[in-house]
């Protein structure tokens, strides 16, 4: 897989070759670690695991997580850090299935929890780039008031969706993959693109890595940075559109610790948590192991405590493992 | 409602504008709670002396928690000879420790504490009893007798032997042998879940019944969903689900529904107006819910007024309001479920 680098470690030559190389060898121990759970889950139970019906459930659950952090790793490869997710995607699954929202279709829900998102990520930014508000604060600020704000437009109670078009369009399948997914494949392909291929992506990259650096090369780094917690934004606008689908409701519930485990999916994908080098498809597939681990437990009827241990350990073992190929290639 | 948090996003961000206007300025109707009255026998209605009742109960962050806190305030209300003094919930126990220490300087009548951890909150409580403010204890229990004068609650054990209970005479109607049964539980850390688990495994023990399948969600639409769809992915077939709460029920039914199954029955556990309906409806896998009711919050209200007042309940013998009582988990069914109309609480 092609990932973009600027960090001057990685630009260093190594033993190894050119820098794509080593991104491999990182994407290699994620997606091993992958075909590892898959082949305990296909060993355990394999009656089960390989049906089509479990891999579509296993990509269905991973969607709106995986949205979120498709958004997370920008923000991370930019150099910040956005701890509002989990807020924002319950305020946009609020706002767009309160009861007059809903009375005008599914068009205006759509559009009210995109333009929710994009508008609380803006506000991140501006405040990050234009405040000069370290990011942790800003988004932790727009974590508590974007829960307290959904819990008060929802007035604390599930917001049931009863626009029958919403289900027909969301739960529906399209070429036998449920569309659901179509829109998570679309969003990722999306940032993948963004990112590796587009100068947007370079910018994003180049602010994390070096803020001074991208300025005095002519970057308006405040305003980019605004764009790159905006478009997370959107991304949580998505997937509050995608929650909102699976459990047919809207609630201030929604979304919990999704920041938490967004941060964790873009860190063990490889992207750096200092900024500078971003990995969306290490991304992808470090939110791919986490839900195939609860699937793999769920299958097996394995308590959740034992299930939250392995996903610890996972995490340790991915960062060990990507600290180790880093030193390697820089002592060489 | 809508114009105030709104105000705050507005500032800086025109994309806003627009949502706003289409939603915000008209939107935010929340359906109406239906607060559970609790009648009130004898003389025990006729008005006493005027008392303050102070109030504490952790954030309403899901619908039980909140249904909680309006049927206390929709109570007192109906209620002349009292004043309310309620405190915003908060979310953590410290915030709640000190709103209850608010309520003892402002000399309440009477306290009705429903702690977020009972352990954590005796020592407050104890400290009100020693002011000579009486503490009604509501649900999760203080560590100390001397924390409290009346505890009222629910049955967690119970809930889980009657949902046991209701779907072994379902599964032996059907005449179906050799059962699959599964269980979404709550937030397995709390000791409610695993009370609630153990009267489940118990009471189907009883009748020779074992869980076949066990995973917990977290109380939220969200989680259950989550669950649900992994559950059902894992059992081919199921013949009887019991799921914990109603308000992950939702998710656990939208779960239900996205995968097609209807080779079960689901009884659901709290009593929520939303699955009251779909039992009456009778169409759907929902058979039935075991009640954890929110109404303990009304009649805590009741008692704590009582109290105050030095009144006993008069249709007991008792001179005094008694020292603890704990709510009945009635199995809501189809055939009984208008009776329970007036206190399915909105999730």
């Amino acid at each position: 897989m092609n990932e973009q680098t600027l960090t001057p470690v990685d630009t260093q030559p190594s033993r190894l070759g050119s820098w794509w190389a080593r991104a491999d060898i990182r994407l290699i121990a994620l997606v091993l670690v992958l075909v590892g759970l898959c082949v305990v889950g296909y060993a355990t139970r394999p009656d089960a695991f390989l049906t089509e019906g479990n891999i579509s459930t296993v990509l269905r659950l991973a969607a709106a997580i995986g949205v979120v952090s498709v958004g997370m790793t920008f923000v991370i490869s930019a150099g910040g850090i956005d701890l509002s997710v989990g807020s924002m995607v319950a305020l946009c699954s609020v706002w767009m299935t309160t009861w007059a929202a809903q009375s005008y279709g599914v068009v205006v829900m759509v559009v009210c929890a995109l333009l929710v998102g994009t508008g609380c990520g803006l506000v991140n930014g501006l405040l990050v780039a234009y405040g000069r508000v370290v990011p942790f604060i800003a988004t932790l600020a727009m974590m508590a008031s974007a829960r307290g704000l959904a819990e008060r437009i929802s007035g604390r109670q599930t917001q049931v969706v009863d626009v029958p078009a919403f289900g027909a369009v969301f739960q529906a399948d399209l070429l036998g993959v449920p569309v659901l997914i179509w829109i998570f494949a679309a969003v990722f392909a999306g940032g993948w693109t963004l990112l590796n291929r587009t100068t947007f992506g370079r910018r994003t990259l180049a602010v994390g890595g070096n803020a001074e650096a991208a300025r005095l090369a002519g970057i308006n780094v405040r305003r980019h940075t605004a764009l790159v917690y905006a478009l997370a934004g959107l991304c949580c606008g998505i997937a509050a559109i995608m929650v909102v689908a699976r459990t047919t409701s809207g609630a201030s519930t929604n979304g919990l610790f999704y920041e938490l485990d967004a941060i964790a999916a873009v860190v063990i994908g490889g992207t750096l948590l200092a900024g500078g080098r971003g990995s969306m498809t290490g991304t992808v597939i470090g939110v791919l192991i986490f839900t195939t681990l609860s699937n793999v437990f769920t299958l097996n009827n394995l308590e959740t405590d034992v299930q939250n241990i392995v996903k610890g350990a996972i995490i340790v073992l991915a960062v060990l493992l990507q600290a180790r190929t880093r030193r390697r290639s820089s002592f060489s | 409602m809508s114009a105030t948090p709104r105000r705050g996003f507005l500032v800086g961000t025109g994309a806003f504008g627009a949502t706003a206007l289409l939603t915000g300025c008209l939107a935010n109707d929340p359906p109406q709670q239906q607060p559970a009255a609790v009648a009130a026998g004898g003389d025990n209605a006729a008005p006493g002396p005027q008392v303050t009742i102070g109030f504490s109960a952790p954030a309403a962050d899901h619908g039980w928690m909140a249904a909680m806190t309006t049927n206390a305030r929709a109570q007192a209300e109906g209620l002349p000879d009292v004043t309310f003094r309620a405190t915003e919930g908060g979310t953590d126990v410290n915030q709640q420790i000190a709103q209850v220490e608010t309520l003892i300087n402002e000399q309440v009548d009477v306290l009705v504490i429903l702690p977020a951890d009972g352990k954590a909150l005796t020592d407050v409580a104890r400290r009100a009893t020693e002011a000579g403010i009486p503490v009604v204890n509501v649900d999760r229990v203080f560590d100390s007798p001397d924390a409290y004068r009346v505890w009222i609650g629910g049955d967690n054990h119970g809930m889980g032997v009657n949902a046991a209970d209701h779907i072994a005479a379902e599964l032996r109607r059907r005449n179906i042998a050799d059962p699959v049964i599964a269980e979404i539980a709550g937030t397995d850390s709390l000791p409610l879940t695993q009370e609630r688990s153990a009267g489940f495994r118990e009471g189907l023990a009883r009748h020779g019944m074992r869980v076949s399948r066990r995973v917990a969600a977290d109380f939220t639409a969200e989680s259950g969903e989550r669950q649900a769809t992994n559950l059902l992915q894992a059992a081919a077939h199921l013949d009887a689900v019991w799921n914990h709460d109603d308000d992950q029920g939702i998710g656990v039914l939208a779960g239900i529904a996205a995968a097609g199954r209807e080779d079960f029955f689901l009884v659901g556990g709290a009593g929520s107006r939303d699955m009251m309906d779909r039992i009456k409806a009778g169409d759907g896998v929902v058979q039935a819910t075991v009640l954890y009711n929110p109404s303990m919050c009304s009649s805590a209200i009741s008692l704590a007024r009582l109290l105050a007042q030095a009144r006993g309940m008069s249709d007991l013998a008792e001179h005094e309001v008694p020292r603890s009582i704990t709510t009945y988990s009635a199995v809501v069914t189809r055939a009984n479920v208008d009776q329970y109309l007036d206190v399915g609480f909105a999730s």
